[in-house]
């Protein structure tokens, strides 16, 4: 694994992980984060909206989140980060949609390509991405796996990611434009 | 429509067929994985599709939903297993 | 209705066709998973969207709880297949697999 000189607060969050000290305040944003959409999922999955039902959601929901929610997001976004999400996430998914069909067209054109073993040409690249949160970094690298000929093989907490590429056209399109889309979703550009 | 969905459903068992070759005959065990987590995700349309088969959507929709749970953190732990195991055989 | 319902399922099923051919005919496991982490996803996606919709045809309460479910599981496989795509990828690198190049005198 590249170890290049992680940055000083991804040793704290881990730190903060190890010990269970989770500073209060980052506790409250991730709990806003995580019980929203446990509730909704509740809501969803249950399909019943009386009150006795409605109430336990609230309850047992409030309760995992209020448990367990530092765990799934040791370094929160701040919820005017979230908020951006919100706004901006319904914009990107659209444009992702429309990558992958194009992705799949080209992958189904490789694939019943009678002469395929010579338009294919595995191999994997390395780049150094900008994006800083987790969440970010997160959304990024499952976006290259879901489109154009491009699988993320290693992506580590400081931004450093190596990508298998199926061939040469699709490998040059990284990291291009959808870093600067998933920067934009997530308010760090 | 009926007929529609019987036939999608039929014509996923024989890609599920196809499949099934990687998880038996794969080199390495990696490829049999791959070939079981193809069909998996099958799978869980066809569990959608048996449900519109028998107008049972609501219960059938649950099964496929934990059927996807089951299949993703299988083939995590699997992965992660079989990656401690140096030839994969 | 029927005939989006239709053509949404045989384009889904023309997806899963070629992630199976996909997977019976590349050379080595990092390019089979290509197929397999890609094509499943949208297959997934376009096959699961004609169900819902066709649930959506008779509008209930009940029939919009059903088609959101269904809307979860695929909401729930695009995050999933990439992790899990990953994670194979991943395993194989750790065990030190070896990866098939195309042979130095058809490089262009």
């Amino acid at each position: 694994m590249p170890q290049t000189q992680p940055p000083e607060d991804r040793y704290r969050a881990e730190a903060d992980l190890v010990s269970g000290q989770v500073r209060p305040v980052k506790r409250i944003y991730s709990f806003l984060f995580v019980f929203p959409t446990m509730l909704a999922l509740w809501v969803v999955l249950s399909g019943r909206f009386d009150a006795f039902h409605l109430t336990l959601g609230v309850i047992s929901c409030a309760l995992v989140a209020f448990f367990s929610g530092d765990l799934f997001f040791p370094r929160p976004p701040h919820p005017q980060q979230t908020f951006i999400l919100w706004l901006r996430f319904p914009i990107y998914v659209p444009w992702l949609m429309y990558q992958i069909v194009l992705a799949n067209l080209h992958l189904l054109y490789l694939t019943f390509h009678p002469r395929m073993p010579e338009l294919i040409d595995p191999h994997v690249i390395h780049f150094r991405s900008s994006l800083k949160s987790e969440l970010a970094l997160l959304a990024f690298a499952n976006s290259i796996t879901l489109t154009p000929g491009t699988i993320t093989v290693r992506c580590s907490p400081d931004g450093d990611f190596a990508v298998h590429a199926i061939d040469r056209a699709s490998a040059q399109a990284l990291p291009g434009e959808m870093e600067r889309r998933v920067a934009h979703t997530f308010g760090e550009d | 429509m009926d007929k529609i969905f019987l036939y999608a459903g039929l014509a996923l068992c024989a890609l599920m067929l196809a499949s099934l070759y990687r998880g038996v005959f794969g080199p390495t065990v990696l490829d049999r994985l791959i070939g079981v987590n193809a069909i998996g995700s099958k799978t869980t349309v066809l569990l959608v599709l048996v449900g519109f088969l028998f107008h049972r959507e609501d219960m059938f929709v649950d099964i496929a939903l934990a059927y996807a749970l089951l299949n993703f953190v299988a083939v995590l732990a699997a992965s992660r297993y079989f990656q401690k195991r140096g030839g994969l055989g | 209705m029927d005939w989006v319902v239709t053509v949404m399922l045989a384009l889904g099923l023309v997806f899963f066709t070629g992630a199976a051919v996909g997977i019976l005919r590349f050379p080595d496991f990092y390019s089979r998973l290509h197929p397999a982490g890609k094509m499943d996803t949208l297959g997934s996606f376009l096959m699961l969207a004609a169900l819902a919709l066709q649930e959506l045809s008779h509008f209930t309460l009940d029939n919009v709880l059903v088609a959101v479910k269904i809307m979860l599981i695929v909401v729930f496989y695009f995050i999933a297949s990439p992790t899990a795509t990953h994670a194979i990828v991943d395993a194989g690198l750790r065990a030190g697999q070896g990866a098939w190049h195309k042979p130095p005198g058809e490089r262009p």
